[in-house]
């Protein structure tokens, strides 16, 4: 059995990262797994958040990612990222004028949704689904940034 | 006979023709580059999700509660034919052929009486469908990927696409647009989306394929595959719509390097034209010359 693991990370537009890694911790939708060398088959969705990479025990690599999926098998570990940036590229000003902007937009949404019908309906809801996800990746922007200024 | 005044006009016209012909092409030639490089680079993320999907879908298909993305609804009453094609023309064959598709396609699937329903995206595709089939064109999108195709365009068109299925506006749904071979060849394209057809196309050299063996799946199966395919939908758009981009790009080029190089046939002949005309003209006038100093020195 290899004692790496080879991490890939993708977005739609192109292949983030791609090396071997001692262990990698991917925020899952019902919590956060570790990925070491042997781990079982897996497919599993990501929450928003920061991805952790290991090398040799120590964090190398912190990566916010908006969401997706993840793919596990013994030797590797994929995650299909609908976006991912360094977690050092976090900007809490703009992340929090964001979600002020979604926050102050949803009611209003809400309230069209529950007066439509028909497809107008249909459009609506999916416009509420995008911005519901779109303010979860926010609020997990700025809980990562949190967390980092808590380890520091 | 044209006048030397009237050669002159046109190939100093062919001229500046030949000059717009040949700046276009240079610039084609470098978007084409930058297309291919976007084309390339999504190309990772794609694989990977078919393999997935491929490894999750392989096992759902059989169940009676499988999503329709997948399965479809049970009937085939309506389709929605979703034609993409450039904003602008001036690329060779590389609207007119999509379009041809197209017609082939509703006229078949007319006459087999399924309803048609028509997006088209660009506006060649909206100009050239909107006499014969106007009334079964359900929207168009124009401007899509102007400067720059993002995955985010992609997606909203996806995203509209699945609130008109959700609708039950529709029962299956088929993509044309041109799929990149080279820069003189492109391979006109029929994908069906919905529901989704699971090959193992996907699987490729460089992508391992799917590791035999009884994944687990967090949280469960059908949640898992209730957000990877509206994902893939969104990722199947954005492939096409980048190898249509390198297409009209690279169709563009060959085309108009054809035109330059037509232009310059072009300038060649009229240019030996005027120059035979030009001499004609002086020794027309050499001999007038001279055989009046002839008849002057008989007299």
């Amino acid at each position: 059995m290899p004692d790496q693991v080879s991490f890939e990370l993708v977005t739609p537009e192109r292949m983030v990262l791609s090396e071997l890694v001692d262990m990698v911790v991917v925020p899952g939708t019902e919590g956060n797994f570790g990925v070491l060398p042997g781990h079982s088959l897996l497919v599993s969705t990501i929450r928003p958040g920061t991805i952790d990479v290991y090398q040799g025990g120590t964090v190398t690599r912190r990566i916010f990612v908006a969401g997706g999926f993840a793919e596990v098998t013994p030797e590797r570990c994929t995650v299909l990222a609908n976006e991912a940036l360094a977690a050092e590229e976090l900007d809490r000003a703009a992340t929090e004028a964001e979600l002020q902007v979604i926050e102050g937009n949803l009611p209003s949404l809400r309230e069209q949704v529950a007066r439509a019908s028909g497809t107008d309906r249909e459009r609506l809801l999916t416009e509420l689904a995008r911005l519901e996800r779109d303010r979860a990746v926010a609020q997990a922007k700025l809980q990562a940034l949190a967390e980092a200024a808590a380890a520091r | 006979m044209p006048s030397l005044k009237d050669l002159r006009v046109r190939i100093r016209s062919v001229q500046s023709t030949q000059k717009i012909t040949a700046a276009m092409k240079v610039v084609a030639a470098s978007r084409l580059r930058r297309a291919q490089e976007q084309a390339e680079a999504a190309r990772p993320y794609a694989q990977r999700m078919q393999r997935v999907l491929g490894s999750l879908a392989a096992r759902m298909a059989g169940f009676p509660g499988a999503p329709p993305l997948l399965v479809g609804t049970g009937k085939n009453d309506t389709h929605l034919i979703v034609v993409a094609t450039s904003d602008r023309g001036l690329a060779g064959g590389f609207n007119a052929s999509i379009l041809r598709e197209a017609r082939r396609r509703i006229r078949e699937l007319e006459t087999a009486g399924t309803r048609v329903m028509i997006l088209t995206i660009g506006r060649k595709g909206r100009d050239g469908l909107r006499r014969d089939y106007g009334r079964v064109i359900h929207d168009s999108l124009t401007d899509v990927g102007r400067r720059h195709i993002s995955f985010e365009e992609a997606q909203e068109i996806a995203e509209r696409i699945l609130v008109l299925f959700r609708a039950g506006a529709f029962d299956s749904c088929t993509i044309i647009f041109n799929r990149f071979r080279s820069a003189i060849t492109q391979i006109v394209t029929a994908q069906q989306l919905i529901p989704f057809p699971v090959t193992a196309e996907g699987e490729t050299a460089d992508v391992p394929p799917a590791t035999v063996g009884v994944y687990e799946f967090e949280p469960s199966e059908e949640e898992i595959l209730g957000e990877l395919l509206p994902q893939n939908l969104a990722v199947q758009i954005y492939t096409a719509l980048l190898e249509n981009a390198a297409s009209e790009q690279g169709a563009r080029m060959t085309a108009m390097d054809n035109a330059t190089r037509n232009a310059g046939e072009m300038i060649a002949r009229l240019t030996l034209n005027y120059n035979r005309t030009r001499q004609a003209a002086i020794t027309k006038e050499l001999i007038e010359i001279i055989s009046g100093a002839e008849s002057l020195r008989a007299a």
